[in-house]
């Protein structure tokens, strides 16, 4: 299978360019953001303390950053107790290392996969497939993708740039290839394209000997892991095998069994818009009689000491991975999650992505200026993570550190993914009023730069249209219904 | 350096601006959400709430008097023709005398993975539900068996007491014991990775009935 990677991708700019010329995609990425979107508002409108609880999030997830390295000895502590074993990776190359290692281990040649974000920052499967060892992706949309040889684009759904008609030719072309083919009568029925996916992965659940997954939390104070999904695949995944593989950035930690309950009410509703998904499991080491054998939790720093080290950079380790700032992100909508260049796309990737692998190449000097700072980000995120404000911040900092030879050029910044918000004076509005919440963090912080860069530069040197008197979210809301 | 070591060495040092004197509970969490108890647990109202979520997401729901649970468990069996029912150690017996004997697997000896995928249904009871969400919580007591009985068969029949049902999600953290393996069900196995929209019906059993006993 092939294992294409997002090494040797271009910078921001250039990729963000190509993917707007892509009237495919665009319709693609605007029909289902479009979707989720209104779905998410539903959800979100119906749960009263909504505000309390982003709140409960956001500071659950402070209290555990400020003092991460006693929760997660105590995640050692407690899993250990339970029969799991813990192993703590300093990088993604020691995390394949040790995953490999274990997979080896079991004399296996074959692992089921759920989806996880973190498994594919590391770039798991490449390295299992080097040692021989075939990974089934096993979650609907990374099937789609793992079999049409293709890159994640979102969070949540990574195959939302492929729209029913190419899945269905996806599925009728590769399956067969790797298992049970799909039925030659397929149409493009998402019910049917889901029961095909059914037909196809159900052999290699039944016989599977070793899953691989990640967890949305782990529980400091019981050792309980969770993972949140819809489908089922998770739950086979977790439950038939023999051997568990779990591997674990060091931010997903909470700190009680009582913090569930904030999560599991920000989360669904934040992420696919639903009141809760149709399947959470959680487990707590290993079960006599139940479930695998053997758990393996390995706990991956992979960079995010150095987003921890920051303290304005700190609070996007709160992240839940919920995708609701990357469906209400204009720039996304438009430009798709291969421009980011990274396994974790849109807002949430623009700031995160920098952290975690550092700002030395162009790609990654790029991503905190692929953002209008409209703020949209912001206003729905369910752990309050102030992404705009990361955003100045990292953009400062990159100017900061002596490279402003490197640093793209404004008009390059105002980039092809922006040029959308000139192109009509309400969502000029917005991109000002970014600009000047850019130049009051860039001023708070007391930071002079050639900041905020490039939407005021435009507007500065450009005859601008008389704004309409709407704001960004009334024009926002009219037109995305 | 060891990785464990150097992994907790750098935050350490990542979080210097930390005064040393801090504890976690120094960090403020404001708890101002709700905790429920609108429909006080195994009310009517959080019954007619559970019943009302779970059909909006796929699941059909009976309400049964507790005289009638045996009959309906029968009905919604009968309803599947041939094949096997799993029905897990601990099931109340008299809600289980309209099943035909011979048709009944009960998991002891363990069954082989390949048999589970043969039966037709799962019949057991649960640890607690939520109304708000329309969830079912299993926690592997009685009558709902290991993790594993409640997934691989295509049909999930699931009988809810009135008092096991709360109205919030917080008010069913405070019931539940972490240590056991737990699965919470909200509909059947649904996927919205086409396109965004929500299909019902992937790897999970594609059909869940819920029974009501009020
Ligand atoms: S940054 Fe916030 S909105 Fe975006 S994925 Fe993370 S938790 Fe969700």
């Amino acid at each position: 299978m092939n294992d294409a990677t997002f090494l040797g991708m271009p910078a921001f700019p250039t990729a963000a360019a190509s993917a707007l010329r892509d009237s495919q995609l665009r319709g693609n990425l605007a029909r289902a953001t479009g979707t989720i979107r209104s779905r998410r508002a539903a959800a979100v409108a119906e749960q009263d303390d909504w505000e309390q609880l982003r709140e409960a999030g956001r500071a659950v997830k402070e209290r555990t950053l400020r003092h991460l390295d006693r929760y997660l000895l105590q995640v050692e502590e407690k899993v250990t107790a339970a029969g799991g074993k813990v192993h703590w990776a300093r990088d993604a190359e020691e995390a394949r290392r040790i995953v490999v290692g274990l997979v080896q281990d079991t004399g296996e040649r074959e692992v089921v996969k759920v989806k996880s974000m973190v498994t594919q920052e590391i770039g798991l499967n490449e390295a299992l497939a080097d040692a021989g060892i075939d990974a089934y992706e096993t979650d609907l949309a990374e099937l789609i993708v793992q079999l049409g040889q293709d890159q994640p684009s979102h969070i949540l759904v990574p195959a939302i740039h492929r729209n029913r008609a190419e899945i269905r030719e996806i599925f009728l072309r590769s399956m067969g290839a790797y298992g049970t083919a799909a039925p030659a009568d397929l149409d493009d029925d998402p019910r049917r394209l889901a029961d095909a996916a059914r037909r196809h992965l159900r052999e290699k659940f039944l016989r599977a000997k070793v899953a691989v997954s990640g967890v949305n939390f782990l529980v400091a104070e019981t050792g309980t892991a969770v993972v949140v999904e819809s489908e089922g695949n998770g739950r086979m995944c977790l439950t038939l095998p023999e051997t568990l593989i779990s591997v674990a950035g060091i931010e997903k930690v909470v700190p009680t069994w009582q913090d569930l309950e904030v999560f599991l009410q920000l989360l669904p509703r934040s992420s696919t818009g639903e009141r809760m998904n149709p399947y959470t499991s959680t487990w707590t080491g290993t079960t006599a009689d139940d479930g695998p054998r053997a758990f393996h939790l390995v706990l991956l720093d992979g960079g995010r000491t150095n987003a921890l080290a920051d303290p304005v950079g700190r609070q996007v380790l709160n992240c839940i991975r919920c995708s609701a700032c990357l469906n209400v992100c204009p720039v996304y909508e438009r430009v798709g999650g291969h421009a980011y260049g990274s396994v974790y796309p849109g807002p949430i990737g623009a700031v995160l992505s920098p952290q975690l692998r550092g700002t030395t190449s162009e790609v990654d000097r790029a991503l905190p200026y692929a953002s209008s700072l409209c703020g949209a980000c912001y206003e729905v995120c369910p752990v309050k993570i102030n992404i705009p404000e990361v955003l100045v911040h990292l953009r400062a900092r990159i100017v900061e550190e002596g490279r402003e030879r490197l640093v793209p050029k404004p008009e390059r910044l105002a980039m092809a993914a922006a040029r959308w918000v000139l192109s009509r004076p309400s969502r000029l509005t917005a991109a000002q009023r970014a600009g000047a919440l850019a130049a009051r963090l860039v001023a708070r912080r007391g930071r002079v730069g050639r900041l905020p860069g490039p939407l005021s530069r435009w507007t500065d040197t450009r005859d601008v249209p008389v704004l309409p008197a709407e704001t960004f979210s009334a024009w926002w809301k009219g037109t995305h219904r | 350096m060891n990785a464990r070591t150097e992994v907790l060495d750098r935050i350490r040092r990542a979080l210097d601006d930390v005064p040393a004197g801090e504890r976690p509970q120094d960090v403020p969490v404001p708890r101002q959400y709700s905790r429920g108890g609108q429909q006080p647990a195994g009310s009517t109202a959080a019954v007619e709430l559970l019943a009302e979520r779970l059909a909006e997401y796929g699941a059909s729901v009976h309400l049964v008097s507790p005289q009638d649970v045996a009959s309906r468990v029968g009905q919604s069996v009968a309803g599947l023709g041939t094949g096997s029912v799993v029905v897990p150690r601990g099931f109340p017996p008299e809600w289980r005398s309209a099943l035909d004997p011979d048709r009944v697997l009960t998991d002891e000896p363990r069954l082989p993975v390949a048999e589970l995928d043969r039966a037709r249904a799962v019949v057991t009871t649960v640890a607690a539900a939520i109304a708000t969400t329309g969830t079912l919580v299993l926690d592997g007591g009685p009558g709902q068996g290991r993790r594993a009985l409640t997934l691989v068969p295509d049909v999930h029949v699931c009988v809810v007491r009135a008092g096991q049902v709360v109205a919030s999600v917080p008010e069913v953290f405070t019931a539940l014991d972490p240590v056991r393996p737990l699965t919470f069900v909200s509909g059947p196995s649904a996927t919205s990775d086409i396109e965004l929209d929500r299909v019902e019906g992937v790897h999970g059993p594609r059909t869940l009935e819920a029974l009501i006993v009020v």
